[in-house]
């Protein structure tokens, strides 16, 4: 499907979301856009080992083994994340990270 | 088996209190207490019988008597940690949850000890996120408190953004080199520039963990938030094995590029310290000031990573240990204060020598072994640091360090002169502490003093550190 795309063009992809998944994490708001962003951040990472595994090492499976733990502890860290999440919106009926700024100052 | 003994200890006893929390009738959960700090205690003395070291798994997991030493000296922190929590645990908010707290704890101690001894680096990262996904649960642990919450969500955010800017940095490592395992990244290793931009992206990530100046903000908010048991963890024993593994790191991977690395923590090494200090003087909350403080004494860390040789490794381990002792001694005096009083502030401290005279001394000692002061381990830890990076020349450096350690003088000082000179008309009143927490300050009592005296345990570390290059 992918024959012939160069590695370049993986990379620059993979390049663009990381730095997009960065300056979501920046400028959002809401702490589910950040957690949406931080997944960019990670799947950029993902993008990544694969596209080396398959184009320049393709003896070996170590980028996709990579990848694969990859979405797993992701998953993980998304659930951990989401669970504090709900508790703080229990507590402030909001997300906005504005609001969130009590050991601010 | 017996190689990866520390790992398997630690995981037979996780899972023993798992099914012993889930079958232990609601009534009778705080009886797990006692079980759990003696299992864990029989682990920590066993960790120190010496066996067989190696590597497992086509290189994935290596351990040497150097590794075996890192891992004791977590251990021997985390029981301290185990001990001085009881009286918190007892508390009536935390009924119902005292099985947790064990439990994830050492959960993120078995990721450490993993990530510690990683041969390659999807390991390395399986260690690390299990090291720091369960913490913020810990740091979020009194639910009904928006403090707290608020520390849990900074600790995840910043930790996921951390481990995603660090597996990038993998990445490219893995493009450029065709290999995850640290042998064969070393062996392939040629300082290209996507190399270097590799190793910038990967010591972001760690520097995020052990708050390196300038990723250090999230710190204070953190450590201010949790509570304090679950602080003393964050700030000592996580840290620790950051450190530990960034050590490794640098010295085997990105050995090629050592003065590039040399560089960067050259300059982080200044800022951390000088910023951490200067943050520190004007902390009233004891948590935000030891936090603050704890971000000056990994500046002082990284001045010894920089002396890359045997002493610089073996002054590294040598002021975590010190650090562990007395940081806990800090904090578990604070921690104290903080379960009988619930007052955090520094200036509530004034007069504390009139009514509490052995919890002020105790204090005393611990500030003055961090800050350097003679007599005790302290002292010994910073001064072969600057031994350390004086011999390679980096007299600037030590000069600047030294430096620090009069501003960090001060601000310790503040805190010892609140408790002893200092007058107030509503002291904290006198009040005996538990057993308990009795035996937790007198090990970090006895740990800063005898370290500080007895020179085997320095000579122990420096006889084992030469097998990482």
């Amino acid at each position: 499907m992918f024959e012939g795309v160069p590695l370049t063009w993986f990379l620059i992809v993979a390049t663009i979301m990381f730095f997009i998944g960065i300056y979501g994490f920046l400028v959002r708001k809401n702490l589910i856009t950040i957690l949406m962003s931080l997944e960019l951040i990670l799947n950029s990472v993902n993008i990544n080992f694969v596209a080396f595994n398959k184009l320049l090492y393709p003896q070996h499976m170590e980028g996709m083994f990579f990848t694969v733990f990859v979405i797993a502890v992701a998953a993980a860290e998304a659930s951990v994340a989401i669970a504090i999440i709900i508790n703080i919106y229990r507590r402030l009926i909001n997300i906005d990270v504005e609001r969130i700024d009590e050991m601010k100052y | 088996m017996l190689i990866m003994r520390h790992e398997l200890l630690l995981v037979i006893i996780t899972v023993i209190l798992l099914l012993v929390e889930i079958f232990l009738p609601d009534n009778r959960k705080h009886t797990i207490i006692l079980p759990s700090i003696l299992l864990f205690f029989i682990v920590t003395v066993l960790g120190f019988i010496p066996g067989p070291t190696g590597e497992l798994f086509g290189g994935m997991y290596a351990t040497t008597p150097l590794i075996l030493t890192m891992k004791n000296i977590l251990n021997l922190g985390v029981l301290i940690i185990f001990i001085q929590s009881v009286n918190w645990l007892k508390k009536i908010e935390n009924k119902g949850k005292i099985g947790e707290y064990y439990l994830i704890l050492l959960s993120t101690l078995i990721g450490m000890d993993y990530m510690i001894s990683s041969g390659d680096f999807l390991m390395f990262y399986l260690g690390l996120e299990l090291a720091t996904i369960p913490l913020a649960t810990l740091a979020a642990w009194e639910r009904f408190k928006e403090k707290s919450a608020e520390a849990g969500v900074k600790l995840i955010f910043t930790s996921a953004l951390s481990s995603g800017i660090l597996l990038y940095g993998i990445s490219m490592i893995y493009g450029t080199t065709g290999s995850v395992y640290f042998r064969e990244v070393m062996g392939a290793f040629n300082a290209t520039p996507l190399q270097v931009l590799a190793f910038i992206f990967f010591f972001a990530g760690m520097a995020f963990k052990i708050a390196i100046v300038p990723f250090h903000l999230w710190i204070a908010d953190v450590y201010e938030g949790s509570p304090i048991n679950i602080t003393s963890y964050l700030s000592v024993i996580s840290k620790g094995a950051a450190v530990f593994i960034l050590m490794i790191i640098l010295y085997t991977v990105f050995y090629k590029i050592a003065l590039l690395w040399r560089d960067v923590l050259y300059v982080t090494s200044i800022l951390t310290m000088t910023i951490g200090n200067l943050f520190a003087i004007r902390q009233r909350n004891i948590k935000r000031f030891l936090a603050f403080s704890s971000i000056a004494q990994a500046g002082f860390i990284l001045l010894g990573l920089i002396g890359q040789s045997q002493l610089g490794m073996t002054t590294v381990i040598y002021f975590v240990l010190v650090y562990i002792f007395s940081n806990l001694g800090a904090f578990g005096v604070a921690g104290i204060i903080s379960n009988v009083t619930g007052k955090e502030s520094i200036d509530d401290y004034d007069g504390l020598y009139r009514t509490n005279p052995l919890l002020s001394l105790t204090m005393m000692l611990a500030l003055f072994s961090l800050a350097g002061i003679p007599p005790v381990a302290g002292f010994f830890g910073k001064f072969f640091l600057f031994t350390a990076a004086a011999q390679k020349g980096l007299y600037l450096l030590v000069i600047i360090g030294v430096l620090n350690t009069i501003i960090s003088l001060y601000y310790y000082l503040l805190v010892v002169k609140a408790m002893f000179l200092n007058t107030s008309d509503q002291p904290i009143a006198y009040f005996r502490s538990d057993a308990y927490s009795r035996i937790g300050l007198l090990m970090c009592v006895a740990g800063i003093v005898i370290i500080g005296f007895a020179s085997p345990v320095y000579e122990f570390i420096l006889s084992l550190s030469h097998g990482l290059y």
